[in-house]
């Protein structure tokens, strides 16, 4: 039997196991969502902004470990997923983008709502696709999930000229994807293997650097194994967060520019730093000339070109970080250290320096503290929420003051550093899971880069909980500005802010709002009675806090900035004996 | 360091533009590049070459490897091949140094494929230093145009060595 390329595209998603689509429609891809308009078993969900459908496709993705599906039009509606797709790619996320393209005999022509979507999306893309053929398209479509989601993750996009889904032919779903040239190494070399066992038996003071491709890779199990067997302290890069437990007594929390002094001051004394699914961003390397100048490097991850990017790397091991990992922990196995007696000086060490300079700020009872909402939220969701963020001060107060214990459960653009992020991330992942609590927390300049999410999250029902910590500046750039540029606050200051209140309750949302620190636990309480519609909580802050510690830029992790001290880096740490 | 890059690529649209992207993406220059259908027409052979030192072509290579259109990425830094380029150049001398040109042409091996009232056009091919050291020695009598292919570089048979 026939079938037009549009019912054929929805049959190949319901293939792949496709539940939801975000998207939004336009004049050539009229066709398909014709067919989405009977179809009951793939759920469309219509954005406000095609920006907000990627990052919707996104968050979905990232909270429920499958590929995010978006359709967009030609023209601006393809262009304006780039920003989204940008940040998937970054962040290795497996997403399978569909953009409409004007009819095949008028691409070139600059024709209605033409844009060159392939050749713009070519650099921020795992891979793209023009289907000129609607023969090619339901092999196209499985091409682009198997890519997608294998090897290291990342954003597919195929472009589909108007002619391709109005037209028809017999639909032909192929059994098997193979191309030849796309083979990733999901087992690590026998031979590094054995070395890295043997780097780690030897090495006295060494530390796990684990980072977003544990999370991709399901293998927070092996890693909690390989620390406590081995008794080896963890830190997380930013997309780290969750791929080992945050309250565990082996974590550091995370490291680089406003990492802990205990992370930072641990990988720079360190004799083998072990970096697992990680890419050494120079967020977290600051000076890269003196990053963990002690020690040797270990780095597994599945992508070659990771490795020695950005830092010298003593042995790496290419494979999947979740085989690697359950290989080396079988090696450890067999070389029955003692393993308690060799690690304690160094534990010891560690649990000073968090004795020490543990996170803190400076609670206020007249005036709220963000770092204070970011903990008050950890309570009253018992450390269980899926946590989204935009981004600049309110991504890293969430970084450093929540703890992240399961994987998946921490949505943060850490690559492109996307603000507006968040918020359309957030409801992909309450949609991806329902029954789970989900949390933006936003500041006051991100949260208005895609505000008009709201009418998505009260159409669908969505009990999203945004938290806008409102301080009246795009905070990160003002702290910026008043420790380097001499408190000269350029184009920083919003002047007007809107009132959020009165926001969500035009787009039929709850608004409540907080201004002393008493309020806050009561606003967030409320906040949580509420389950059939968003709700955004705005909370009054101190616009004067700031995100301490705080490496400057060119500065190697160990030379912080602490709020007691500010502008005068720390002394470098000597080595530990 | 200067290193010659074949790449074996799907023989689609866009690739080009892929490899090209990778290195304009990041900063690198292309110093020469041909592209050709090899004996299978849905396989391309690329021949780049480029300079950067060791850090910046294995990053190269490694970004080349990941693009799902490369089937196979060979440096020659470290295996012995042969390389070869052509040259066409068209020499407009005065009258009294038109033998001259032709004992130089000769000299190189070269062949005259064109000529007219007051031209000729040489082709060359050789191995870079070869090509350079005509293009040196020609310069003098009037080059009036010139147009290069860009080198290709197979391995050489049985002693692929590593230096």
């Amino acid at each position: 039997m026939k079938m037009s390329g549009a019912e054929i595209l929805i049959k190949s998603l319901k293939k792949e196991g496709v539940r939801h689509i975000f998207g939004y429609p336009g004049g050539v891809v009229l066709n398909i969502f014709d067919v989405l308009y009977d179809e009951k078993d793939v759920e469309l969900i219509l954005t406000r902004h095609e920006q907000g459908a990627v990052h919707a496709a996104d968050g979905y993705a990232r909270a429920s470990g499958k590929v995010g599906v978006a359709i967009v039009t030609s023209g601006p509606g393809a262009t304006n997923t780039v920003t989204g797709i940008a940040t998937a790619s970054m962040d290795s996320i497996p997403l399978v983008v569909f953009s409409g393209q004007v009819p095949t005999l008028l691409i070139g022509n600059d024709a209605f709502q033409e844009a060159d979507i392939v050749g713009i999306t070519r650099p921020c893309t795992k891979h793209n696709y023009l289907v000129k053929d609607i023969k090619d398209l339901a092999g196209t479509v499985k091409e682009a999930f198997h890519v997608a989601s294998t090897g290291r993750p990342g954003p597919v996009l195929i472009d589909l000229p108007k002619d391709v889904t109005a037209g028809t032919t017999e639909f032909k779903w192929p059994g098997d994807v193979s191309i030849r040239s796309y083979n990733p190494t999901y087992h690590g070399n026998k031979w590094m293997i054995k070395q890295a066992a043997q780097m780690i038996t030897k090495a006295k003071k060494p530390v796990i650097m684990a980072g977003g491709g544990v999370i991709l890779s399901g293998a927070s199990k092996e890693l909690k194994e390989l620390a406590e067997i081995t008794k080896t302290p963890v830190t997380m890069t930013l997309m780290g967060l969750g791929s080992f437990p945050g309250t565990h007594k082996l974590s550091m929390g995370m490291l680089g520019m406003h990492g802990t002094y205990y992370a930072n001051n641990a990988v720079q004394n360190s004799d083998l730093l072990i970096g697992i699914g990680v890419r050494f961003d120079d967020r977290v390397t600051g000076k890269t000339s003196a990053f963990a100048p002690y020690a040797k490097i270990i780095q597994i991850d599945i992508d070659p070109t990771s490795i020695r990017k950005n830092v010298r790397v003593d042995l790496p091991v290419v494979g999947d970080v979740k085989n690697v990992l359950i290989d080396i922990i079988k090696a450890m196995k067999e070389q029955k250290s003692q393993w308690g007696a060799v690690r304690n000086a160094w534990i010891k060490q560690i649990d000073k320096w968090k004795k020490e300079k543990p996170l803190s700020y400076k609670f206020d009872k007249n005036i709220i503290k963000p770092e204070f909402v970011v903990e008050k939220i950890y309570e009253v969701s018992k450390g269980k929420a899926i946590i989204c963020t935009e981004v600049g001060q309110n991504q890293m107060w969430a970084a450093q003051f929540y703890k992240y214990d399961n994987p998946r459960k921490w949505l943060s653009s850490g690559g492109l550093g996307t603000m507006g992020y968040g918020f359309p991330a957030a409801i992909g992942a309450q949609i991806a899971c329902p029954d789970k609590l989900v949390f933006d927390i936003a500041g006051d300049g991100s949260i208005q880069m895609n505000i008009q999410e709201l009418a998505t999250a009260v159409i669908n029902k969505l009990p999203v909980k945004v938290a806008i910590l409102n301080n009246g500046f795009l905070g990160m750039v003002r702290q910026w500005q008043e420790l380097f540029f001499k408190e000269r606050y350029s184009h920083t200051r919003l002047g007007v802010v809107p009132d959020f209140v009165k926001v969500a309750e035009a787009y039929g949302a709850v608004g409540l709002r907080a201004v002393k620190p008493d309020e806050v636990e009561p606003v967030l309480k409320e906040a949580l009675k509420i389950k059939d519609k968003p709700v955004f909580m705005d909370f009054v802050v101190d616009w004067k806090e700031k995100v301490y510690p705080m490496v400057p830029a060119g500065a190697a992790i160990d030379e912080m900035i602490f709020e007691e001290e500010e502008k005068k880096p720390e002394k470098k740490l000597k080595a530990v004996k | 360091m200067r290193h010659t890059i074949s790449v074996l690529v799907e023989n689609k649209f866009g690739v080009l533009s892929r490899i090209s992207g990778l290195f304009s993406g990041r900063g690198f220059n292309i110093e020469s590049l041909s592209v050709g259908e090899t004996i299978d027409p849905a396989v391309s052979l690329m021949t780049i070459v480029t300079s950067g030192d060791d850090r910046i072509v294995e990053q190269i290579t490694k970004q080349l490897n990941k693009l799902i259109d490369a089937i196979k990425v060979i440096d020659f830094i470290n295996i012995d091949h042969v390389e070869r380029e052509m040259i066409l150049v068209k020499i407009a001398p005065k009258k009294n140094d038109k033998t001259e040109v032709l004992k130089l042409a000769e000299i190189f091996r070269g062949r005259i494929v064109d000529s007219g009232a007051s031209t000729f056009t040489v082709q060359i091919t050789g191995n870079e230093s070869k090509i350079q050291a005509f293009i040196e020695l020609i310069k003098p009598y009037g080059i009036k145009e010139f147009v290069r292919t860009g080198k290709v570089a197979i391995a050489r048979e049985g002693i692929k060595k590593t230096k």
